[in-house]
């Protein structure tokens, strides 16, 4: 099929599929799936910018029928996902910049690779250690909380001790989340934003392997919100992205409408899934995706071009 | 508590089935009847095209699952 906008011709199906899949993580996940969808939109011959700006544009679609689906299951906190918004659109700009800053000096890509590697690897160690650890407790059969109380809802989490130390700073002003039952300073709430904004504009893609974490582990919020919650967020941040991206000519909105017919499926059975599972068993399933990340920055450091 | 869950599946693949009808008729509307109209915005009027590519992408998430709630309440009710 011709897509004159940016003049590929691509196959539907494959396009169709793709979305599919990125569907299924990002409802489960509340990812972006950027990691993916970049890659396979390149791989068929879509040029670099229009990849970027195409995947943005369907993140954006998807991101909705997710939200809306955890939102009509309890996993979304409209509060915290505005301020997040905030946050985010503020660090990715500050990111962008960075990265100009980095070409300008000459060596932005081994730079750029060397960051991203450290931070997949880093979260995916992380994960998979705090979550095994709180499915442990769990089977040991500590308190209620450990056991989570046989909800699939339920959360727990190893790392518990260092969130409530973040929790307790008071720097004004002190923010009450009462749909993620958090109590923090907004400025803990702006600098998570802030940070995954700034890995998303220095990284590319909607950085939802880092602010989704992030929101468990500093902000204390139950998982099953943190990824509700991020795919609202990724609505506004991702919409915002897709009209910059479109300004600059880089979007091809036939094409991101083709893989949302997958995605928006996807997206639907994700969140939907979400329910069957405890918090540590998403955060345990999670671990993998940092990692596909960092697979595909070694490939590309190591062959010299994008797959 | 076996068939609650079987019923409640089934509502949500009759839910994915019609949505997914929806969305494929959706796309082909929009580039039968704005294909050509959207390449000539991209050219032209880029903060047309940024602002109606917003529109679309998110139309089609809130308008098809909105058409999607009604019609599966139209199909409840004739099985009633």
């Amino acid at each position: 099929m011709s897509f004159p906008i940016s003049g590929a011709h691509i196959s539907p199906i494959y396009l169709a599929v793709v979305g599919f899949l990125i569907g299924i993580l990002g409802g489960f996940f509340g990812v972006g799936g950027s990691f993916i969808a970049g890659p396979a939109l390149r791989a068929v011959g879509l040029d670099w910018n229009f990849a970027v700006g195409t995947d943005l544009a369907h993140i954006v679609g998807k991101s909705v029928v997710a939200a809306k689906r955890h939102r009509a299951l309890g996993n979304v906190d409209l509060k915290l996902g505005f301020y997040m918004a905030i946050g985010t659109i503020a660090g990715a700009e500050v990111g962008a910049q960075l990265i100009q800053m980095l070409k300008r000096a000459g060596n932005v890509n081994l730079v750029v690779s060397v960051v991203s590697i450290a931070v997949y690897l880093s979260i995916s160690t992380f994960m998979l250690w705090e979550s095994r650890k709180s499915l442990a407790a769990k089977r040991k059969g500590g308190s209620p909380r450990e056991r989570g109380g046989g909800k699939a809802k339920s959360d727990y989490s190893a790392f518990r001790h260092v969130t409530r130390g973040f929790q307790r700073l008071k720097i004004w002003p002190i923010i009450k989340l009462p749909t993620s039952g958090v109590k923090i300073s907004l400025w803990m709430i702006l600098l998570v934003a802030f940070v995954g904004g700034l890995f998303s504009g220095f990284l590319g893609g909607g950085a939802g392997y880092i602010r989704m974490p992030s929101m468990v582990y500093v902000l204390g919020v139950p998982t099953h919100l943190a990824v509700g919650t991020d795919l609202f967020e990724i609505i506004i941040s991702a919409s915002y992205g897709t009209f910059t991206h479109a300004l600059k000519g880089n979007v091809d909105i036939l094409i991101a409408l083709v893989m949302n017919t997958g995605a928006a499926i996807g997206a639907q059975i994700g969140a939907i899934s979400t329910q069957y599972f405890t918090g540590p068993k998403i955060r345990l399933a999670f671990v993998p995706l940092p990692l596909i990340g960092a697979a595909i920055v070694i490939y590309t450091l190591l062959t010299g071009h994008k797959p | 508590m076996r068939k609650e869950t079987s019923a409640t599946l089934k509502a949500f693949a009759l839910e994915l089935c019609i949505y997914a009808v929806l969305v494929v008729a959706y796309f082909f509307l929009v580039l039968h009847f704005l294909g050509d109209g959207l390449h000539k915005l991209e050219i032209r009027h880029r903060y047309t095209y940024a602002g109606l590519s917003i529109v679309l992408i998110i139309g089609q998430a809130v308008l098809l699952e909105n058409v999607t709630t009604l019609l599966l309440r139209m199909i409840r009710r004739r099985s009633e």
